[in-house]
């Protein structure tokens, strides 16, 4: 999606960070992405049911299976702890924060990540059906305000697969394997009430 | 069953080969799951072209304006604006009316079907029927918009007036400039709501050449690519019409 969107956002690529395009002309050309809007959109609104069911599998996931309350922050100390674990992760603050199967910093990514799709999702069928879907367009302020937070969204998703995959490699092979296979494997001495089955 | 979220403890080389073992078929699915994402895309964006779009993209694109279609509703209108939020409207294409038009010598062919009258109508024939005046946003397919002040005639109006009342309207309507180099293709639906208009005025003013003097389509529930400029012939059919830009891999129904 984010491919096709930069195919179809070459055609009108206002947004500027001050003085400078947020995406300039070169990385259009240098990655083949110019002259491309048909194939762009004829992309976008196919792949959209993709990212659409992708999405309502994901967090149906989540809510049958329990896994929402280990993503989901559950206090706004969350947002103090975040902070303290971006500390630690740039080697600025000794301790890392207690955690559970996710640290606070993940846990608002993760869901901030969610809700950023549904936001790409009405933000897109703002843009997509502005006749149609007006009053939708009226909440994001238009047809132009929507198509602003329509990109926002995706430079968002561009910043957090960039910290994500590089947290990814610090966090070395164990965690990787653990993302694939499901289970992470501690060394140490295992307490009773750890054997136990939680949360079941 | 093991509880995903417990921790569990096993002997040192039950673990490793338990291990070693989920890591393998686990790597394996998931490589897999890659490799299958990669090729299924690779196969979608590479799939033989139809119009100028990879048939599966093609059919969707379809499937996606057949939804759309039956969205569509009378009732469902663009936005409208006062006259101090009219902004410049780039004539963005200018194909089918790169050359100087005479308007004395203009006329609209009006095809209505198989055994019901044909039209040769002047513009005059056009301004007589009910004015509507509009001002809508006009967005264009490459992302830019912008607000527009139209006068003219609801296509609506105009075809009460040139279409047989008593025969059923045909699903779809087709126009072209006067030489058939630019052609739309338009679902009956689009060109019946109340804000698609057969525009002979803009900012209260007889309508630019650069604009598509004498008569354009106006039409807010589409892209810019449909509101076709120097209108030639309108046509109502029930076989779904040619659209210049559909063929260049462009959505055919191109709705908003």
């Amino acid at each position: 999606m984010i491919w096709s969107g930069f195919l179809i956002y070459w055609a009108y690529p206002i947004y500027h960070a001050g003085p400078v395009r947020i995406v300039p002309n070169r990385l259009f050309e240098a990655l083949h992405g110019d002259h491309r809007l048909a194939d762009g959109m004829a992309m976008h609104f196919f792949f959209m049911w993709l990212f659409v069911v992708n999405g309502i599998l994901y967090v149906g996931y989540t809510l049958v299976s329990g896994e929402w309350r280990l993503l989901v922050p559950r206090s706004l100390s969350a947002f103090r702890d975040a902070w303290y674990v971006a500390l630690y992760d740039l080697h600025l603050r000794k301790e890392q924060p207690a955690q559970g199967k996710y640290n606070a910093a993940q846990q608002i990514s993760y869901t901030a990540i969610v809700i950023m799709g549904m936001g790409s999702v009405v933000t897109g069928l703002a843009i997509y059906k502005p006749a149609q879907l007006a009053w939708l367009a009226a909440l994001f302020g238009g047809y132009t305000g929507a198509r602003l937070i329509h990109f926002l969204l995706t430079v968002g998703y561009v910043l957090f697969f960039v910290v994500h995959v590089a947290q990814v490699i610090l966090a070395g092979w164990n965690n990787f394997r653990s993302m694939v296979i499901g289970f992470e494997v501690l060394d140490g001495p295992v307490a009773p009430g750890d054997v136990e089955a939680q949360g079941s | 069953m093991i509880d995903r979220h417990s921790e569990i403890a096993l002997p040192k080389r039950e673990l490793k080969r338990e291990l070693r073992r989920k890591t393998r078929r686990d790597f394996l699915i998931a490589g897999l799951a890659t490799a299958g994402a990669i090729g299924g895309y690779k196969w979608v964006t590479s799939a033989r072209p139809e119009n100028d779009a990879p048939w599966p993209e093609r059919r969707v694109l379809n499937f996606d304006g057949k939804l759309a279609r039956g969205y569509l509703s009378d009732s469902h209108l663009m936005p409208t604006y006062s006259r101090s939020e009219v902004g410049y409207l780039k004539p963005n294409g200018d194909i089918g009316v790169e050359d100087p038009i005479d308007e004395e010598t203009w006329r609209l062919r009006v095809v209505t079907g198989k055994g019901s009258p044909m039209f040769n109508l002047r513009l005059s024939d056009i301004q007589a029927l009910p004015r509507t005046e509009m001002i809508t946003r006009f967005c264009c397919i490459e992302g830019w918009s912008t607000i527009a002040y139209w006068g003219g005639v609801r296509f609506s109006d105009f075809t009460k007036k040139y279409f047989r009342p008593d025969l059923k309207l045909p699903d779809f309507v087709y126009m072209s400039t006067p030489g058939e180099d630019y052609y739309v293709g338009l679902d009956s639906k689009s060109a019946m709501h109340p804000q698609t208009l057969l525009a002979y005025e803009r900012n209260g003013k007889p309508l630019e050449e650069r604009h598509g003097a004498p008569l354009r389509l106006v039409i807010p529930v589409k892209y810019g690519i449909k509101n076709i400029k120097r209108i030639g012939t309108i046509q109502y059919t029930n076989t779904r019409p040619g659209d210049y830009w559909a063929e260049e891999g462009y959505d055919w129904f191109a709705g908003l």
